[in-house]
């Protein structure tokens, strides 16, 4: 681990004045990620800017919508009253992330902004476009079992790792973010990038913005919700495959429908053309069958992460079929 | 429970007697290799390699030298003489042949993150980032790390070439591969990947010169005494001159019985800067400064009669090597002895690769070969049309085919019925995919274990001191499975003394010589030294008490009535009868009354028997049919491991075995990047171990019926057989849920959708 400054500011100004000015500045939250990250060498910020002073941790809800302040702990999160009545797909999917110590450390902004977990972004001896632009990417011709199907460039084939944001980007949430022009609210579906040709850059904050909350819409989805995450151990494992599903149905028709995917893509990987498919459908094997091939068009495969092209519609289907209790 | 109930035991052997030590453990009191405080500690941290094979060009070591707190930057330009290291073979102890590693003796690499560096700093972090500063330049050569690209390569090893009756040689018994000409015949390769030791407690070492040739280490090992010699041959000084401490081990499986480059590596550092010096692996170093199961390749050929018996198996297997040792292990014996079959044909390679060396990882080799040959033996049983079970029955031996002997023991057909019952055999169907439970799927699958019953000789001291408590000790480890507390009870049961008066001391060179904790043999041989060492002890006692004044009455009684009480002997029979220790001990001006013994196996029953453990694993998994996740749901594991001397450790090593292998069958594989040479799993988010949630409900029984002949205690082993068997367990059962037959382990949800 590299020397660095530490600060840990009691204004929220203070801290996105001091990342503003310095560009080798990081927040540190949780830590869960990014000390990991600075031990291997892999990320090595020159100074921490450490906000956990800041009053950023309420669960609230305004008018039509719960706002999480980005501070929350996922254990929390998940554990809230409030979104377990009014956003029980979150609460599935930070159930589904990490273990109870991890998730009793890591915060909700933390966890949008953790970097991808692609074995070659953690080894510092193999190139990585993400980690040292232009150094090569050695997934795409190498051990690429766990990356992408969806959206990836000759760049980069990483994935995304979180499954919180999965359940974000199906629920239409939007990340508010404070800067040194002010606030202002990014529609979370527009929050992670592609990897194009600059995979360094995770997301689209600007330089010196701080995630200050989540904003989550009410709707209808309290009823037949599911996440679904496969993975090669019962817990404590990213996912091959996830699925954020949640349907309102009504006399056995589907009257709207959210669908999204997590380890398919360089973000969270929302599947707006099946949602449609799925819409005025009767809740069926069929329909969700059609949905999931809707899903997967345009999906393209490497070496060793073909069995996504069948994980990914299956994972779907079995979603889906949860979500509406079709057995 | 605890300990009201634990002061109710009498600690007699077969007890479920709580640890004598798992409340130091428990409670952080017990101390591991890493947590010794000596003054002017110093923290190593070690440089490996980024390329697989070649040599160093040049080393950078400027930078870290001058990074605040450095002491030294050690490579090989610069490393202190090992003096072993310049003898022209230096050879490799068991279990490999060839050299192990010279750490920083030349500029040679031969595996990817091979230690080129080490640097030392007054604290871990400063040492850490250091080591980030030293950059080497390479000449480097093509590498190979494929093994399945490297099957050809495949070689007898050297013991099997100089000495043809060696197990590792080429066997056949009656005709080779008679299974081509079999009625119903069979033939599947199978794979298993590297899978890597992670317990809980890193590789880690402290190292001290208290004189320029007097060194002590604490060390994380399974053996101190073999620890010890192969430190004093590296450094050229009396073994005597050489301290190994290994107070706790917190899980070794096999990783601590060869000494590995860091150890080395942390012992030139203290010489160098002239302190003592700590140095930890990370969890990423673990994968590659240690050893790990080797993956190999193994083939089968099987064939039958219609009415299922087995007339011939072939059973080949390459396993991959370093290309500096040669790491062998029994993959193929089990074949030779576990069925009845006339013909059977074993050849056993390995394939040097530049990667790092093997190692022994539990249920060395017999894990490894089970995997195949219990998978054949479901397959043959599903092609013939039998219950898997009545398929091994049909060919169920009470003579051992491999040499015509009896077994010592062997309580099979015992284990088979009490798992089928308790799993609920009756309720498996014939047919793949016809049980189902919700959505998914439910397989019912078993898998047979054996591991020889070793016994060695190990030297026991045993001390009575004046407060009527036994001290015993021996130079053992305890890698987990609860060593002391079954000493202690095997102490108590002979002296007749509750166990909380009983002591046994282990993990130091400086007592008496015993054996690595390794194959299964530990309470076969130390357990017997213990008892060997009461016995004596007790005996002696009856001489010091018969020659005490008054000591006519202890003269006529036998040593075994002899009763230890505070403060003086008494009689089991006679208890007013009484020899004050004060008088024992005046007799030879000692504070205490001590024997050290030495117990062999002794007779001919080596010769005259077969000596094995058994297991049989029954499972129930579901298998999820759209997304492919296998869940096993029962794990009913039985042992004929002749006497158990605690049923509570005894369980825990069957957990702990059955947990492991649920990992083999369904997790756990590290992955090479072929291009580099150079892991890509290696931590525990990548490598998966399997976490609580993968554990189902397990339960556990033994025969408990003694086996004569190893020893007088009756014990046969348990630590390997709890876990051989289990992955081809698993892999039968995910056949009968699914009807696919998965020959590559681990079993990932990709392999079944």
């Amino acid at each position: 681990m590299n020397q660095f400054q530490y600060m840990r500011p009691t204004k929220q100004k203070a801290a996105i004045d001091a990342l503003a000015k310095d560009p080798n500045a990081k927040i540190i939250a949780g830590g869960t990620n990014l000390i990991d990250l600075m031990k291997r060498g892999v990320m090595t910020p020159l100074k921490l800017i450490d906000i956990n002073k800041l009053p950023l941790n309420k669960i609230e809800h305004e008018g039509n919508s719960t706002r999480i302040g980005a501070l929350a702990l996922n254990g929390a999160v998940a554990e809230d009253k409030l979104v377990l009545e009014k956003q029980p797909l979150l609460a599935q999917a930070l159930n589904a992330g990490a273990s109870a110590q991890l998730r009793n450390m890591a915060t909700v902004g933390g966890n949008m902004l953790q970097r991808t977990r692609c074995h070659y972004f953690y080894d510092t001896a193999l190139p990585c476009n993400k980690r040292e632009p232009g150094s090569g990417c050695g997934a795409l011709e190498g051990y690429n079992r766990m990356h992408a199907i969806f959206g990836f460039s000759d760049k980069c084939i990483a994935v995304h790792p979180s499954d919180m944001s999965v359940a974000l980007v199906a629920l239409d949430a939007t990340v508010l973010v404070s800067g040194p022009k002010g606030d202002r609210r990014i529609p979370f579906a527009e929050f992670h990038r592609l990897p194009g040709d600059t995979p360094q850059q995770d997301t689209n904050l600007a330089q010196g913005e701080l995630v200050t909350a989540v904003e989550i819409p009410d709707a209808a989805f309290t009823k037949h919700v599911h996440y679904l995450k496969v993975r090669e151990r019962a817990s404590y494992a990213f996912a091959l495959v996830s699925v954020a599903a949640a349907l309102s149905i009504d006399n056995n028709t589907i009257k709207d429908a959210r669908l999204a995917m997590g380890g398919v893509a360089h973000k969270p990987w929302r599947l707006t053309e099946a949602e449609k498919a799925l819409i005025g459908k009767p809740a069926t094997e069929e329909t969700f069958r059609q949905a999931a091939e809707v899903a997967m068009r345009g999906a393209k495969a490497f070496k060793y992460n073909a069995y996504k092209l069948k994980l990914a519609p299956n994972s779907i289907v079995q979603a889906l079929k949860t979500a509406a209790a079709v057995a | 429970m605890s300990e009201q109930l634990q002061k109710s035991q009498s600690g007699a052997i077969g007890e479920p007697m709580n640890r004598v030590d798992g409340r130091l453990k428990v409670t952080g009191a017990a101390k591991y290799s890493a947590e010794y405080e000596l003054p002017n500690l110093v923290h190593a941290v070690l440089v490996g390699s980024t390329i697989a094979k070649g040599s160093i060009k040049n080393i950078e070591t400027r930078q870290a030298e001058r990074a605040p707190g450095v002491l030294a930057v050690i490579t090989h330009l610069n490393s202190p003489k090992v003096p072993g290291f310049a003898e022209r073979d230096h050879p490799a102890e068991p279990p490999t042949a060839g050299q192990p590693l010279r750490v920083f003796h030349d500029n040679k690499v031969v595996f990817n993150d091979q230690p080129i560096a080490v640097v030392v700093a007054d604290t871990l972090e400063r040492a850490r980032y250091a080591a980030s500063l030293v950059k080497a330049q390479y000449d480097q050569d093509k590498h190979q790390t494929n093994l399945e690209a490297n099957l050809g390569q495949g070689y007898l090893p050297a013991q099997a070439k100089k000495n043809p009756k060696s197990p590792l040689a080429d066997y056949q018994r009656g005709e080779a591969d008679a299974y081509k000409n079999g009625a119903t015949k069979l033939e599947a390769e199978y794979v298993i990947p590297s899978e890597m030791h992670n317990p809980m407690e890193l590789q880690s070492i402290i190292a001290h010169w208290e004189a320029p040739d007097r060194l002590t280490v604490y060390d994380k090992t399974q053996a101190v005494i073999g620890t010890q010699r192969a430190f004093a041959k590296d450094w050229g000084i009396p073994e005597a001159n050489v301290k190994v401490i290994a107070t706790f081990v917190g899980g070794a499986f096999g990783n601590g019985l060869h000494n590995w480059p860091h150890e080395t590596a942390a012992i030139i550092a203290a010489k160098k800067v002239g302190r003592p010096v700590k140095l930890v692996l990370t969890r990423e170093q673990m994968f590659t400064m240690v050893g790990y199961r080797p993956y190999t390749w193994q083939k089968i050929g099987m064939s039958a009669t219609p009415d299922g018996k087995l007339t011939a198996i072939t059973h080949e297997s390459v396993g991959q090597t370093s290309t500096y040792e040669q790491f062998t292990e029994s993959t193929l014996q089990q074949t030779r002895m576990m069925y009845t079959a006339p013909n059977v044909t074993t050849r056993y390679r390995i394939a040097s690769l530049d990667v790092s060396t093997p190692v022994w990882m539990r249920g060395p080799g017999e894990a490894t070969g089970a995997f195949a040959l219990e998978s054949a033996m479901d397959e043959m049983a599903h092609a013939l049309n039998l219950d898997p079970l009545e398929f091994r029955l049909r060919n169920y031996t009470d003579t051992d085919p491999d040499n015509g002997k009896p077994w010592s023991t062997k309580y099979l057909k015992e284990c088979f019925q009490m798992g089928a019952e308790r799993i609920g055999w009756s309720n498996r169907k014939q047919q793949p995919g016809s049980v189902k439970s919700g959505e998914w799927l439910v397989g019912y699958g078993m898998g047979v274990g054996t591991f020889g019953a070793h016994r060695g000789s190990a030297k026991m001291k045993a001390i009575l001191t004046k407060k009527g408590t036994v001290v015993l000790q021996s130079a053992t480890t305890d890698i987990g499975p609860g060593t002391g507390t079954a000493m202690v009870q095997i102490a108590a049961t002979t002296l007749g003394l509750p166990p909380e008066k009983i002591t046994f001391q282990l993990g130091n060179s400086t007592f008496p010589t015993a054996p690595s904790q390794g194959g299964s043999s530990t309470v076969n041989t130390v357990g017997a030294a213990v008892q060997d060492a009461c016995i004596a002890l007790r005996e002696k006692l009856h001489q010091l008490a018969a020659a005490t004044p008054n000591g006519q009455v202890f003269s006529a009684a036998k040593p075994e009535d002899i009763v230890i009480m505070e403060g003086h002997l008494s009689l089991a029979n006679d208890k007013l009868a009484k020899a004050a220790y004060s008088d024992l001990l005046r007799q030879n001006n000692e504070a205490e009354v001590e024997v050290t013994i030495e117990s062999k196996p002794g007779g001919s029953d080596r010769d005259k028997y077969s000596m094995y453990s058994y297991s049989v694993h029954f499972v129930q998994v579901h298998v999820q049919p759209l997304t492919g996740e296998v869940r096993v749901k029962k794990v009913i594991s039985c042992a004929d491991a002749g006497t158990i001397v605690n049923q509570k450790t005894a369980g825990n090593q069957m957990m702990g075995g059955a947990v492991g292998g649920i990992g083999m069958a369904l997790t756990e594989g590290a992955v090479i990047d072929d291009r580099y040479g150079r892991y890509v799993t290696k931590d525990l988010a990548d490598y998966h171990v399997p976490v609580h949630a993968d554990a189902p409900n397990m339960e556990f029984a033994f025969v408990n019926k003694p086996d004569p002949h190893v020893n007088a205690l009756g014990t046969k082993g348990i630590g390997e057989i709890a876990i051989i068997g289990m992955a081809p367990a698993i892999a039968n059962a995910v056949f009968n849920a699914t009807g696919k037959r998965i020959r590559e382990l681990p079993i990932t949800p990709d392999k079944l959708i």
